[in-house]
């Protein structure tokens, strides 16, 4: 297996006496979309300022692409692409000379950068409009610019702070679609702050969920799905009583049973099979006409942690 | 130094290009005030750079600090895109330095335009067919000097007070308030100094120890700002 393009062990970071991040031990592997989901104030907008080097942690220590965040934070941002929690577009100025900005500061020459900017902006649409002032866009049209600007010196590595969040449901779903044709096409790492659980399902290949500065979970979605959130089933038919949701109940395999418009829904623990429950129904005298099995959604394996957490 | 022009690039584009004809109301008018009105005004006697000219010739300049300076350091950060700056590889220096020469360098030459304006028109307008130039000429060029130096004077410390400023409105108004209190104090000092040490001076000795009292605070402001200008206090703050 390579090496990780960020290793994190123990890391700690206080603000007085919040410790922001708390002990946190993580590593990511190289050309995958990395999700790192927690609700508002878990801590995810810190740790990328301390995977920048913007920030100094308290304790632990972490490596980007080889470099020491404490010592070599310099190195860290020559070879990354950010796009932090604001899209940070000079408003004043158009669309392509906030990239022409980046391009210079990252010393590209002058015939790769135009070459660039065409390249970004044909193919996030923006490119009839890349003389206007950033100002006149819209919010859906900056955050995309600010995507490409992130990926514009072709860095293997870039954190993205929680891109979509505040867009509505289609905005979000098309910028969406422009981040993973992007970063398929670029062949980067991307670092995934959200907390929009369909777009870590839709584009990571690994997850970590983190509260509270602590990390409580860590692996691919599939995998939390069965290691933490059981499975689903839905049965249909007639002939449901109480005294028999009682007895499912009481099978060790089930979580949670209830009725609902002669819908049976049934919480499985993982790896757990559904047709001894099928056979208990139609022996107590249900008739059964269908059967759906279906896995927990990263929602709900995002909810059980969240309430484990609390508890 | 491939930074600090990045820098100086994009502080031109940003403040001084893409703002479209808004951006000429200010220094229209204080070139309109510095080198039409006043020299008009003044006639001859303003190319003998009088006390109230010098005045008038290092004290505009000033507004155009006040106006830019709190922008590029405040306003940067209101707008959150000092952070993304902050995030890339670009050194803190060359942030710093490259608002700063520009600022400088914008305010400086709206004061050299305005100089070179009211030469041509007070010639054109009260010559008596002899083209005269600001005399005498070692003080024009001890009032470049002090111009320029003022102009750095404003920047390094409208950086300190940007650093520490919520917002661009505010920065610019203790940033007014301070100049105020800048001149009062220097007034103040000056009646403090003996009177037969001021006697003694020539007019242009007293504007060189003037000068060197205004580089030692430059150096002292500047080097604060590059103290104080640092990546891992700005993204705490």
């Amino acid at each position: 297996m390579s090496e990780p393009i960020i290793r994190i062990e123990h890391l700690s970071r206080s603000f007085g006496t919040v410790k922001a991040i708390d002990d946190l031990s993580l590593e990511v592997p190289a050309g995958i979309v990395f999700g790192f989901l927690g609700p508002n104030g878990a801590g995810k907008s810190t740790t990328i300022h301390l995977l920048l080097g913007l920030l100094e942690p308290t304790q632990g220590q972490a490596s980007v692409l080889g470099f020491d965040t404490r010592t070599q934070a310099e190195a860290i941002r020559v070879h990354s692409g950010a796009l932090l929690e604001f899209a940070g577009l000079y408003d004043r100025m158009s669309a392509q000379d906030n990239l022409d900005l980046y391009g210079r500061i990252y010393r590209m020459p002058a015939s790769a950068r135009q070459a660039r900017i065409k390249e970004l902006l044909i193919h996030l649409g923006l490119w009839e409009r890349r003389r206007d002032l950033v100002s006149t866009w819209s919010r859906g049209m900056k955050q995309k610019l600010a995507v490409a600007r992130a990926l514009f010196h072709h860095p293997p590595l870039v954190f993205l702070d929680e891109p979509t969040a505040g867009f509505d449901p289609v905005a979000a779903a098309a910028l969406r679609d422009d981040l993973a044709s992007l970063v398929a096409r670029e062949g980067v790492t991307v670092f995934l702050n959200t907390h929009d659980l369909t777009e870590a399902e839709k584009l990571c290949a690994q997850v970590a969920v983190i509260r509270q500065g602590k990390l409580l979970a860590v692996g691919a979605p599939d995998e939390l799905r069965g290691r933490l959130g059981g499975s689903h089933a839905e049965i249909v038919g007639d002939g449901f009583t109480e005294q028999m949701l009682t007895t499912l109940r009481e099978q060790p395999e089930v979580i949670h049973a209830e009725l609902l418009n002669n819908h049976l829904l049934i919480e499985l623990r993982s790896e757990s099979k559904i047709s001894p429950l099928v056979s208990l129904l139609v022996h107590a005298g249900t008739s059964v006409e269908e059967v759906r099995r279906g896995k927990a959604s990263l929602e709900e394996v995002f909810l059980t942690l969240m309430e484990e957490e609390s508890k | 130094m491939s930074d600090l022009l990045t820098m100086m690039w994009k502080e031109s584009k940003d403040l001084l290009f893409q703002r479209g004809w808004k951006a000429w109301i200010l220094p229209v008018f204080l070139v309109g005030i510095l080198g039409v009105f006043l020299p008009l005004q003044a006639g001859l006697q303003w190319l003998e750079l009088s006390p109230i000219a010098i005045f008038a010739i290092l004290w505009i300049p000033f507004f155009v600090i006040i106006s830019f300076i709190g922008d590029a350091i405040a306003g940067e950060r209101e707008r959150h895109t000092l952070e993304t700056l902050l995030a890339s590889r670009i050194s803190d220096r060359a942030i710093l330095l490259g608002k700063v020469i520009v600022t400088v360098g914008y305010a400086w030459g709206m004061a050299l335009v305005s100089l070179v304006l009211g030469l041509v028109l007070v010639n054109l307008f009260h010559g008596h067919g002899n083209w005269t130039f600001y005399h005498p000429f070692d003080l024009f060029l001890e009032v470049l000097v002090l111009n320029l130096l003022c102009c750095t004077l404003g920047a390094s410390a409208g950086v300190l007070i940007s650093l520490q400023s919520a917002t661009v409105r505010q920065a610019q108004q203790i940033l007014g308030v301070g100049t105020l209190v800048l001149i009062f104090a220097g007034v103040l000092a000056l009646q403090a100094l003996p009177a037969d040490f001021i006697s003694s001076l020539s007019y242009s000795q007293a504007m060189f120890l003037f000068i060197a009292v205004v580089a030692v605070l430059d150096v002292i402001l500047l080097g604060l700002s590059l103290v104080s200008f640092k990546r891992s206090r700005l993204i705490m703050s």
